[in-house]
C-alpha cells in the first residue's frame, strides 16, 4: 500500500482509537464543567456591565431631567416669590389708603358736625340775643313811656341815664 | 528552550552510545544478523553491525525515531518507562508491559502470549517461530496499547482538566461581578479569543454558542499537545499533535460535526450549485463533493505536517554536530536550533488557532443562510 512506504503518515488504531476516547471525554466533561459555566459567567459578566452602563446612561439623563426640573421649580419660586411681595406691597399701599381715605373721611364727618354744632349754638346763641334784645328794647321803652308820661325834664335825663346804663356790654 | 537543547544533545550522545554498544553485542554474540531478524528490521541491523566506526551516524533514523511513537518513554540514558501493551488478536485481548518486548540491550525480543509477538520499527507484529513476520496473523493483531504518545495524550486530558476545571471553579467563587483571578485570569482571554475572533466571526454570533465548546475542546487540545511537544523531557517529548492519528481523529471530529450541522442550502450548493447552467451544475458537483473531503484532510495534513516538520528541523539542527563530528559545530546549532524553538512556540499557538479558526470557518459555511436570487432553480430543483 502506498502509505506504508511511510510509517509517518501510517495512523496508528490504537492512538486513533484513545485519542477519540480522549477527545470525547474532554468534549464532554469540560462541555459540562467548564465550557458551560465559564462562558455563561463571561455572557452574565459582559450582560451586567451592559447593563450598568444602560443604567448610568439612564441615571444620567434622569439627573440632568432632575436638574432641569428642580431650575423650573427654582424659577417657578422665584416668580411665585416675587408675585407674594408684589402683592403683599399692594395690599399694604391699599390698606395705608384706605386708612387714609378713612381717616379723612372721619375728620370731614367730625368737621362737619362741628360747624353744625357750631351753626346750632352760633344760631342759638343769637335767638338768645334777639330775644334778650327784644326784651330790653321793650323794658326800655315802657320805661322811657312811663316817664315821659310824667316828667319832660326827667324824661328826658331818664332816657340819657337809660340809655348810658344800657352799653349794650 | 536552552534546556530542549541540551536535553537533545544528550539524547544524542546516548543514542550513539547505546547504537556502539548494541553493534557490539551483535558483533560478539550473532554472526548471522540478517537471517534471522525481521525483514523490515534487516536494513537496521546490518547498518548498526556495519557502524563500528565513532561517529557513523543515521541521521535519519534518529531523527524518525524521535517523531514516532514508541512502546516505552524513554526517560534518560537507558531509563525507560514501560507502558502497557494492549493487543487484541483472534484469540481475544492481551495486556503485558512492553518491558517485555525488549531486551536487556532494548532491542526488540520476541514476548510469547497468545502469540509470538515482537516489535518491528516499534510496532508490534506477530512473528513465528523463526523469528520472520507473520503477516496474515499481524493483520488479525489490533494494537490499542497505551504508547507514549497516548500516555501523553492523557498527560495533557488530565493538565486540560485541572486547569479548565479550575479556572471553572473560580468563577463559582469569585462570582460573575468581580473580575477574574489566577488561572482563571489566564484562560479566560484565550477563551474570549476563540469566542470573538475564531467562532462568532465565523458562523454568526447566533450560532457561535452551540460550537462553542466543540471548538475551544480543540483548540485547547491542540495547544497543550503543542506546548508538551516542544518540552524534551518527560511530561513533553511526545509528538502528539505531529501524529497523524491525532489530527486525523480531530479532523473526523470536525468532518462529522461540519456535515451532521449543514443546512438544506448548504448540500444544495454542493450538488446543484444554484444560479448556473446545468451544465455548469453537472460539472461543479463532483468539485464541491471533492471539496467536503479536502477540506478536513487539509487540517489533518497541515497540523500533522507543521508540527512534524518544526520537530524534525530542530533535531537536524542538533544532529549537525553529529554528522560533522566536532562539538564546534554546536556554536551554530544550538543557536538555531533556540531561534527555531521560539519559532515553534509561535507556531505551536498559531497551529491550534488555525486548525479551531478553519473548523469554525468549514461550520460556519454548513450552517449559513443563504440569500440569493435563485430560488426559481432551487424550486426547480
Amino acid at each position: 500500500m502506498l502509505l506504508e512506504i511511510n510509517p509517518l503518515v501510517l495512523p496508528d488504531i490504537g492512538l486513533v482509537f484513545w485519542n477519540t476516547v480522549a477527545f470525547l471525554l474532554l468534549l464532554v466533561v469540560l462541555g459540562k464543567f467548564a465550557w458551560k459555566p465559564i462562558l455563561k459567567a463571561i455572557n452574565d459578566r459582559e450582560q451586567g456591565i451592559e447593563d450598568a452602563l444602560a443604567k448610568a446612561d439612564k441615571m444620567k439623563s434622569e439627573l440632568a431631567a432632575m436638574q432641569s426640573e428642580n431650575e423650573a421649580l427654582l424659577a417657578k419660586a422665584r416668580e411665585e416669590r416675587a408675585t407674594l411681595i408684589k402683592e403683599a406691597k399692594e395690599t399694604a399701599d391699599k390698606m395705608v389708603a384706605d386708612a387714609k381715605e378713612k381717616a379723612k373721611a372721619q375728620y370731614d364727618a367730625i368737621v362737619a358736625d362741628a360747624q353744625v354744632a357750631i351753626n346750632q349754638q352760633k344760631n342759638a346763641a343769637l335767638t338768645d340775643v334777639k330775644n334778650q334784645v327784644g326784651a330790653l328794647v321793650i323794658e326800655v321803652a315802657e320805661k322811657v313811656l312811663h316817664k315821659e308820661l310824667s316828667n319832660k325834664a326827667a324824661q328826658e335825663t331818664y332816657i340819657n341815664e337809660l340809655a348810658e346804663g344800657v352799653k349794650l356790654n | 528552550m536552552t534546556f530542549r537543547s541540551i536535553k537533545s544533545l544528550l539524547v544524542k550522545t546516548f543514542s550513539v552510545f547505546s547504537l556502539l554498544i548494541a553493534t557490539q553485542a551483535f558483533a560478539g554474540e550473532n554472526h548471522t544478523p540478517a537471517t534471522t531478524q525481521a525483514g523490515a528490521a534487516a536494513p537496521a541491523a546490518v547498518e548498526a553491525h556495519g557502524a563500528k566506526k565513532e561517529g557513523d551516524f543515521n541521521v535519519t533514523e534518529t531523527i524518525l525515531e524521535h517523531i514516532k511513537d514508541d512502546h516505552s518513554w524513554h526517560m534518560w540514558g537507558h531509563v525507560s518507562i514501560p507502558l502497557p501493551v494492549i493487543l487484541k488478536t483472534s484469540k481475544g485481548f492481551e495486556v503485558f508491559s512492553s518491558e517485555k518486548l525488549v531486551d536487556e540491550h532494548h532491542e526488540p525480543a520476541v514476548y510469547k502470549g497468545n502469540f509470538d509477538y515482537k516489535l518491528v520499527e516499534g510496532k508490534t507484529k506477530i512473528v513465528d517461530a523463526a523469528g520472520n513476520v507473520d503477516v496474515e496473523a499481524s493483520k488479525q493483531l489490533w494494537d490499542f496499547s497505551i504508547t507514549k504518545n497516548v500516555a501523553s495524550l492523557f498527560i495533557s486530558v488530565f493538565i486540560l482538566l485541572v486547569v479548565l476545571l479550575s479556572a471553572a471553579a473560580g468563577y463559582k467563587k469569585t462570582g460573575v461581578k468581580s473580575a477574574p483571578k489566577g488561572l482563571q485570569s489566564f484562560m479566560e482571554p484565550i477563551i474570549l479569543f476563540v469566542r470573538d475572533e475564531v467562532a462568532i466571526p465565523n458562523i454568526g454570533a447566533k450560532k457561535a454558542g452551540k460550537y462553542m465548546p466543540f471548538l475551544l475542546t480543540i483548540f485547547f487540545l491542540i495547544l497543550i499537545n503543542n506546548f508538551l511537544g516542544l518540552i524534551p523531557f518527560f511530561p513533553g517529548g511526545a509528538n502528539v499533535s505531529g501524529n497523524i492519528a491525532f489530527t486525523m481523529t480531530l479532523a473526523v471530529c470536525v468532518f462529522i460535526v461540519v456535515n451532521l450541522s449543514a443546512n438544506k442550502s448548504y448540500w444544495e450548493h454542493i450538488f446543484w450549485m444554484p444560479g448556473m447552467h446545468w451544465s455548469m451544475k453537472l460539472f461543479l458537483a463532483p468539485i464541491e463533493l471533492i471539496g467536503v473531503f479536502t477540506k478536513p484532510i487539509s487540517l489533518m495534513i497541515r497540523l500533522f505536517a507543521n508540527i512534524t516538520a518544526g520537530h524534525i528541523l530542530v533535531l537536524s539542527l542538533i544532529c549537525l554536530i553529529f554528522i560533522f563530528k566536532t562539538v564546534f559545530a554546536s556554536a551554530i546549532a544550538v543557536p538555531f536550533a533556540v531561534f527555531i524553538g521560539m519559532i515553534e512556540l509561535l507556531v505551536a499557538f498559531l497551529q491550534a488557532f488555525i486548525f479551531t479558526m478553519l473548523a469554525a470557518m468549514y461550520i460556519g459555511m454548513a450552517t449559513e443562510e443563504h440569500h440569493h436570487d435563485a430560488h426559481g432553480e432551487a424550486a426547480h430543483h
